[in-house]
């Protein structure tokens, strides 16, 4: 009893560790103060009007939105090609080819920023629109690569025999047979990059275009300068991506928890 | 036959070149970086960045600094993850899933933004800018504990009951079947949680910065500095590089080669 007791409290401590930062912010988005103040809540809409009239901070909610939807699409593509290649070529190519893709995984962010700057100020590419979707796309493609090649691996090998035995053409059998045995992989290595690619700030800082900014960016700097307590609208911002991502996230996952999917994993 | 296999295998060479182009390539320079100077526009091989850099206090104390603050995170990670991990794992919740899911659910969340809610808390209890340092450690432990919750996580839930079963049968208690069978067999979660909190608690500025006031300078923090303050791109190569081998060692050390991430960041999330 007294066991149960200290691991529910130890849960429960832990939880509102993780969650008051959160709850905090998404209360005080209805309070339309510069600063926090606990002892006076003047409960307002007023920094969400702020927040959708401010072209700025809309158009950077734009910017990385578009950003990680192109590079993560971009990333499956390339990392589910990658992913069959590799799971049809010999040791000798597949096993150099993984342990190359897990660099970027086992890195330290800052390094493989700093790499990519060092390339692309080489190459005069450096801080633009393709060193930045280059940059993120080195994030999560070997993520993709990650969520496929284990279903690669459940796959029934002789369906792809068979469809061929059966007439398809080798491009047919591989998107008619391959791919949709696949799918939950690819679906789940593109849901991967996208938030990847939002959360990422070091990569995005030092590939970047000067002029263009992620949400991270901003963010970050706005602390840097001293001004997020002059855009308390960044507390709304923020209150509706924690709320979106935890709703989304509470959905999925209550959703995504029947047997079918529990037998796919075996 | 032969014509077949041969199309299903050239797929992977767009990601071959990728990776060699953006990837291996600029591995190599960060390499060449850290062992040349640039002097009036030539560049020259030099040992230089590696002596300025061990001959240096103030880089020495960056780096043992540094070293100790993602210590002393990764152990107050495993000390808080572990714990958990294990109660989750073992209890007989019915939907012991969700549960889990609020514990990692900020991994998919925005850690800048994160990071700048939990500034604003700090800032309320008085500790911004007061106590940089265990600000520092907070942010850190807050931005990566479901990284190290999750591997335990996986580990402890597949442990074979009949084990500890046995432990206990043949005459173990509760202790002992512990730290004798649970832990050891725990292992490899130990590990990737470990790899997972230790690396990025150094070299993650951003939860320092914020955190710390810009207060503090960890190693991710230094290396920065040289790229884009000191505009000395040669040192910042040199910094990567022994943070390469910093990693490198303790991955060694603690065998993380074997099954790092593959498990850790979501796979079966989404």
């Amino acid at each position: 009893m007294v066991k149960k007791i200290l691991s529910v409290a130890l849960c429960a401590i832990v939880l509102i560790f993780i969650y008051a930062p959160i709850l905090l912010l998404v209360l005080y988005s209805f309070d339309n103060s510069t600063v926090i103040d606990l002892n006076k809540f003047n409960f307002s809409f007023d920094l969400y009007k702020d927040l959708f009239r401010d072209e700025e901070i809309m158009g950077i909610l734009f910017n990385t939105i578009w950003l990680a939807l192109v590079a993560a699409a971009l990333s499956t593509i390339l990392g589910t090609a990658g992913a069959i290649g590799i799971f049809y070529s010999r040791k000798k190519v597949s096993k150099p080819l993984q342990a190359v893709s897990q660099i970027p995984v086992i890195n330290a962010e800052i390094v493989t920023a700093i790499s990519l700057a060092l390339l692309f100020s080489m190459i005069m590419l450096y801080r633009t629109y393709f060193s930045l979707i280059i940059g993120h796309m080195v994030l999560c493609t070997p993520f993709v690569i990650l969520s496929i090649l284990p279903k690669l691996k459940q796959m029934d090998s002789n369906t792809y025999e068979a469809a061929l035995d059966l007439g398809a053409s080798p491009t047919q059998a591989l998107f008619k047979v391959v791919i949709p045995q696949i799918f939950t992989g690819i679906l789940s290595g593109f849901m991967l990059s996208v938030t990847l690619s939002l959360d990422d700030y070091i990569v995005t800082a030092f590939t970047k275009p000067k002029t263009f900014d992620t949400i991270s960016t901003y963010v970050y700097n706005a602390v840097k300068n001293g001004t997020n307590s002059s855009t308390p609208a960044l507390r709304a911002l923020s209150a509706i991506i924690f709320i979106v991502m935890i709703a989304v996230l509470l959905a999925l996952n209550l959703r995504a928890r029947k047997p079918k999917q529990e037998a796919n994993k075996r | 036959m032969m014509k077949l296999h041969l199309s299903r295998k050239q797929l992977c060479i767009p990601y071959a070149l990728f990776l060699a182009l953006f990837v291996v390539i600029p591995m190599l320079l960060i390499l060449f970086y850290a062992f040349t100077e640039t002097v009036d526009g030539k560049i020259s091989f030099t040992f230089m960045n590696f002596v300025n850099f061990f001959t240096s206090t103030a880089k020495l104390s960056t780096l043992l600094m540094s070293f100790t603050i993602a210590i002393i995170s990764t152990a107050i990670c495993l000390l808080i993850g572990y714990p958990v991990a294990y109660i989750l794992a073992r209890s007989h919740f019915r939907k012991k899933n969700v549960l889990l899911m609020l514990f990692i659910l900020p991994m998919w969340i925005n850690f800048v933004l994160r990071i700048t809610a939990l500034r604003e808390l700090l800032d309320l209890i008085g500790l911004l800018g007061t106590q940089n340092y265990l600000n520092t450690i907070i942010g850190m432990v807050y931005d990566f504990l479901p990284f190290m919750i999750l591997p335990l996580y996986t580990t402890l839930e597949k442990l074979d009951n009949s084990y500890l079963e046995a432990a206990s049968d043949l005459g173990g208690n509760k202790f002992t079947v512990f730290t004798k069978v649970t832990f050891p067999l725990s292992m490899p979660g130990v590990i990737s949680g470990i790899t997972m909190v230790f690396m990025p608690s150094m070299t993650n500025y951003v939860v320092s910065d914020t955190l710390g006031n810009f207060n503090i300078t960890i190693l991710g923090k230094l290396i920065n500095e040289y790229f884009t303050t000191y505009d000395n791109w040669h040192m910042g190569s040199m910094i990567s590089i022994i943070l390469l081998v910093i990693i490198f060692l303790t991955m060694l050390a603690t065998g993380g080669f074997k099954d790092s991430k593959n498990d850790a960041r979501g796979a079966n999330l989404w």
